[in-house]
């Protein structure tokens, strides 16, 4: 039985199967499937695969589905977008699926148009991302050249169109309801919730956003059913992941494997291990927005729950490995400037509070510190903490503050009492 | 798709007709492209800032009142998109724009002396142009190359792996073909 779905196209070569190649793989024959169902099968199928959102939240795809109203006569006009702003520091996994298998993508965005009984689709894709693009829009190109989204293959009353949107920039962008100020062209500011998007999106219409590797688990989930899906993982969770590694690794990298693989495992295994002479001082499971976790968590597996168990989140599956040699005080400054400088400004703790951390980071690691500021640390974070900002960036930031204060504690108080910065 | 009007204050003329600068045939093609992809016409404002951009480099106040005038988005609507979008520049940057990725990953294998090393060569920081017209600096959050960091993007053009003589040859050679350009 087929064990990569995710990366079975994707050979040695910096190339992408075009429309001919992919069908001669199985292309397009989840998605035929998938129209020969009803909706609602669909997405209970999807429910019970137990595929979760692979863009971080980690929230039932199906489920997430099941929100759009059903009443499609009081509700015509429902829109698919695909989150593709990978802008996650550390992440970078969407880039691999979309640059070298961009048919996947599109036949996962066709399954789940068919879902929501949506007939517009987007791909919200990063201004960065121009390989990306480029292949993107020649798979486009050639499905609608071959007729494949027309009315006659899908049996609907209107053609699907896909369309790109290439972003101007801006991480907050990610946020599913900034993303869709960002599509109606506006400020992307985050909406507040509820109502979801599902519910209204945009333009107030029902709309689900799904991010690039969700959407590409559907076409084999389509092919070989919910139980073999659920047999691809390890632990709890099912189906298989892009998981990652960077950072003073042997040999960094993104590789697919089944979910509940350890972090040891992809460290040490599939990474190489750390580079000679060094050793793990800790590691973000997934993303500049997860909680640091030590090298007591090695032998956990990369699922949801168990990640979430330990204090962090799995977020984007893509391992940022910290070394010993590596200041974590430095580390926490450069990623707190990150998000101070993405924050939107809509929210205070986030607009004034994010500045203010890195101030009080930037005088530890320059050995002006006092030792005062780790309290005041803390009460940001608590602060900046999930239900005081209008969405996830500021909560997202404070993860690995207060994780670090954690773990890295003594690393904290050697930059106060030495004065400087004892890796330099 | 159901026809919908934008309310009205999005529709007030901002200049006299005849005085509006003009957008070129091409782009006006490619925004009315990227305008029949929305149900409301208020979503092609930034694409059309994005787009003309393209086209000229930057968007000049010139360039945001032909927008504005074409698509009958107020003048201040579209200031507010092209200030806040990061990729969207209101000032004219070089001919080379260097994005550095700043991201965890790169910052752990050296960003920071890159970026020295940047200052050093080009005498440019964050934001600044060479006095030459040719680099610019810009910080990007992560360039989603984690696994080839430290990298830096440049007119769109990935370099992954880089070093600080890496980073001196790459500035080299396109300070050449520059150089070869403008004595042709």
């Amino acid at each position: 039985m087929l064990t990569n779905p995710l990366t079975k196209n994707i050979g040695a070569e910096d190339a992408a199967p075009d429309l001919e190649a992919y069908r001669n793989n199985d292309g397009y024959r989840g998605w035929l499937r998938a129209l020969k169902m009803p909706p609602e099968d669909l997405i209970d199928l999807v429910q019970k695969a137990g595929l979760r959102g692979r863009g971080g939240a980690g929230f039932n795809t199906g489920l997430k589905w099941s929100f759009v109203p059903k009443d499609r006569q009081a509700h015509p006009i429902r829109y698919l977008v695909c989150n593709a702003d990978e802008m996650e520091p550390g992440t970078f996994k969407d880039r691999l699926l979309m640059e070298r298998d961009p048919h996947l993508l599109l036949e996962g965005m066709a399954i789940a148009a068919h879902a929501i009984g949506a007939t517009s689709a987007y791909i919200f894709i990063r201004g960065e991302y121009h390989l990306a693009t480029q292949r993107l829009e020649t798979a486009i190109a050639e499905l609608n050249d071959a007729g494949l989204l027309a009315p006659e293959t899908t049996g609907a009353d209107q053609t699907l169109r896909i369309y790109l949107h290439r972003s101007s920039g801006n991480y907050i962008c990610g946020e599913e309801t900034a993303l869709l100020n960002a599509l109606e062209g506006k400020r992307a500011i985050p909406r507040a919730k509820p109502p979801y998007p599902q519910v209204s999106g945009l333009w107030g219409r029902p709309t689900v956003v799904n991010n690039v590797e969700t959407l590409c688990n559907l076409p084999h989930l389509l092919l070989h059913g919910a139980d073999w899906y659920r047999k691809l993982g390890h632990g709890e969770d099912a189906g298989t992941k892009l998981f990652g590694a960077s950072g003073k690794v042997n040999n960094p990298g993104l590789w697919e494997l089944p979910m509940g693989t350890t972090v040891r495992e992809i460290i040490e295994q599939h990474a190489g291990g750390l580079k000679a002479g060094l050793t793990l001082r800790g590691f973000l499971p997934g993303g500049g927005s997860t909680d640091f976790l030590g090298p007591e968590h090695l032998d956990l597996p990369m699922d949801y729950d168990a990640i979430g168990k330990a204090g962090s989140r799995l977020g984007t599956g893509t391992i940022t490995v910290l070394d010993e040699a590596t200041c974590p005080v430095g580390l926490v400054l450069n990623l707190t400037r990150f998000f101070a400088r993405e924050s939107c400004g809509w929210c205070t703790p986030c607009r004034d509070g994010l500045p203010w951390v890195v101030e009080i980071l930037q005088r530890i690691e320059s050995g002006a510190g006092e030792i005062d500021d780790l309290e005041l640390l803390r009460q940001h974070t608590s602060r900046m903490g999930p239900g005081n900002t209008f969405c996830a960036l500021a909560p997202g930031a404070a993860e690995p503050i207060q994780s670090a204060l954690k773990l890295f504690e003594q690393d904290f108080i050697d930059h106060i009492r030495g004065g400087s910065c004892p890796f330099h | 798709m159901e026809e919908q009007q934008l309310p009205e204050f999005h529709r007030i003329p901002v200049r006299q007709e005849g005085e509006a600068p003009q957008l070129s045939a091409e782009e006006i093609n490619e925004i009315d492209e990227e305008r029949s992809h929305y149900e409301c016409d208020g979503a092609a404002g930034l694409e059309a800032l994005r787009i003309v951009q393209r086209k000229r480099g930057w968007i000049s106040d010139e360039s945001l009142r032909a927008v504005s005038a074409y698509l009958g988005i107020a003048e201040a609507e579209l200031e507010g998109l092209a200030t806040y979008y990061q990729l969207l520049f209101r000032s004219p940057p070089g001919t080379e724009v260097i994005q550095l990725c700043k991201s965890s990953s790169c910052w752990i294998l050296g960003c920071e002396q890159l970026q020295a090393d940047i200052i050093e060569e080009l005498g440019i920081g964050p934001g600044e142009t060479s006095t030459d017209g040719i680099f610019t600096l810009l910080e990007n959050p992560c360039l989603g190359a984690c696994d080839r960091a430290p990298v830096l993007l440049m007119n769109g053009e990935l370099h992954t792996h880089l070093s600080g003589e890496k980073l001196r040859a790459l500035l080299a050679e396109k300070r050449r073909r520059h150089a070869d350009q403008s004595t042709d």
